[in-house]
């Protein structure tokens, strides 16, 4: 069987902050339309190298490729400008902007992307229902439980329909059934638009989801084998 | 019997039955059913747990009619041979209500295979194998945990499932953290032991 072409990779990515290194040499594929799981104990690398993955670190060295690109050469403009239209990002928490409607928080990556209003706002009604949310349309963040929010900073990562959603910890502040309702919307929706995942936690269960394991250890992927690598489903 | 004598019976008949008795106590409770209905609704009830043959089931039924908690309930002539339903009975549901009030003792006994099998790894074999083992048990675990996450998050699932597969899931995890640590500690024990 032919190994797929991947869409992202790191080779040899180093990065520290300071005289504190993060990442010391990092160097893995992922398929189109893989969910691959980071994972390792808290310090590991996991969440710089999946900022080197999504453009918004830099490596001190190593390359970043994206679709046979590599982009951690690029301006920050223009790695600003892939992200916006190829990549999503979701963090833990703290995302939605609480002035806002849940609408108005998904309709911003299209409207920003110069996506008029009303299609804008179609479309934010769409993947909002999609996340099993559509009636809190018009409710602020303030009003919501941390699952409710955490499905509308979904649908937001979502509607510009990005060919790779970056999530950090997505379910790291939930109860293990709202984390777990927001997972299971999450991988649902990414396997039908063949969106590719790249998930980082520290969590077996929340790893369970994923097609394959990457585990880190001290700044480097774990290719001893101690950690819990598996195959592509 | 006196009530007494009752609860004394029935206690005694519970500590000396085995939980696949009592969940078949359970089962013939919504209703009475033959040995083979019986297996098939235990099946279907707990996917996840090791199948019950029908040997097993017979003879457990054999005991809890003998011990007086299930009663024969008419013959099924359409069916085949040996068809005898069976229904619970009062003290048959009695034994089932002091079952279920019963708290389960919180692993008052540390005993697994995987336990037993990791110390002896450790007092018998070198520490790269027994880092080997650790590893390729991990593995298989993750593997498990993820069959696991996939069965309960299909389209579908019925909540019987997804509640067996949360279950073994949080027990795959609490053996995963656990050879975690047992893998540092075995890298800091080597470590010492080096220095």
């Amino acid at each position: 069987m032919t190994e797929p072409p991947a869409q992202l990779q790191a080779r040899g990515v180093v990065r520290s902050y300071g005289a504190t290194p993060a990442l010391r040499g990092v160097t893995l594929d992922v398929a189109e339309g893989e969910i691959v799981a980071v994972t390792g104990p808290s310090g590991c690398g996991k969440s710089t190298l999946l900022h080197c993955l999504a453009g918004i670190l830099r490596p001190d060295a190593g390359e970043i490729g994206y679709r046979g690109q590599r982009i951690d050469t690029w301006s920050e403009a223009a790695r600003s400008r892939l992200r916006r239209t190829e990549f999503g990002v979701l963090f833990q928490f703290g995302q939605l902007v609480a002035e806002l409607t849940a609408a108005e928080n998904v309709a911003l990556p299209l409207l920003l992307a110069g996506t008029g209003r009303r299609a804008a706002r179609t479309a934010a009604l769409s993947w909002l229902d999609r996340l099993g949310v559509a009636d809190l349309a018009d409710t602020r963040p303030g009003e919501m439980s941390g699952g409710q929010q955490q499905r509308c900073a979904t649908a937001r990562a979502l509607v510009t329909e990005p060919r790779v959603l970056f999530a950090d910890e997505p379910t790291g502040a939930l109860d293990t059934l709202t984390g777990e309702q927001v997972l299971g919307h999450l991988v649902r929706v990414a396997r039908e638009q063949r969106t590719t995942v790249v998930l980082v936690t520290h969590d077996a269960r929340v790893a369970g989801y994923a097609d394959r394991e990457i585990a880190m250890r001290d700044g480097t992927v774990d290719h001893s084998g101690l950690g819990l690598v598996g195959g592509p489903r | 019997m006196t009530p007494e004598r009752v609860d004394t019976a029935i206690h005694s008949v519970n500590s000396g039955l085995v939980s696949s008795s009592h969940v078949l106590l359970g089962l013939l409770a919504v209703g009475a059913m033959h040995g083979y209905d019986l297996k098939r609704a235990y099946d279907n009830r707990l996917p996840q747990a090791k199948p019950l043959g029908y040997g097993q089931v017979y003879a457990t039924l054999g005991r809890l009619s003998r011990d007086g908690l299930v009663t024969p309930a008419g013959q099924d002539r359409d069916a085949g041979p040996d068809r005898t339903s069976y229904a619970i009975t009062p003290a048959g549901r009695a034994a089932l209500d002091e079952w279920l009030a019963a708290v389960e003792p919180p692993a008052p006994h540390v005993a697994s295979t995987l336990l037993n099998k990791v110390m002896v790894a450790l007092l018998v074999a070198d520490v790269d194998r027994a880092r080997r083992y650790l590893t390729a048990q991990r593995r298989a675990h993750t593997d498990r945990l993820r069959e696991l996450t996939a069965l309960k998050i299909a389209p579908g699932a019925r909540l019987d499932d997804v509640i067996a597969a949360d279950y073994a899931i949080a027990h795959l995890d609490a053996d995963l953290r656990w050879l975690q640590t047992t893998l540092d500690r075995v890298a800091d024990w080597h470590r010492e032991v080096r220095a």
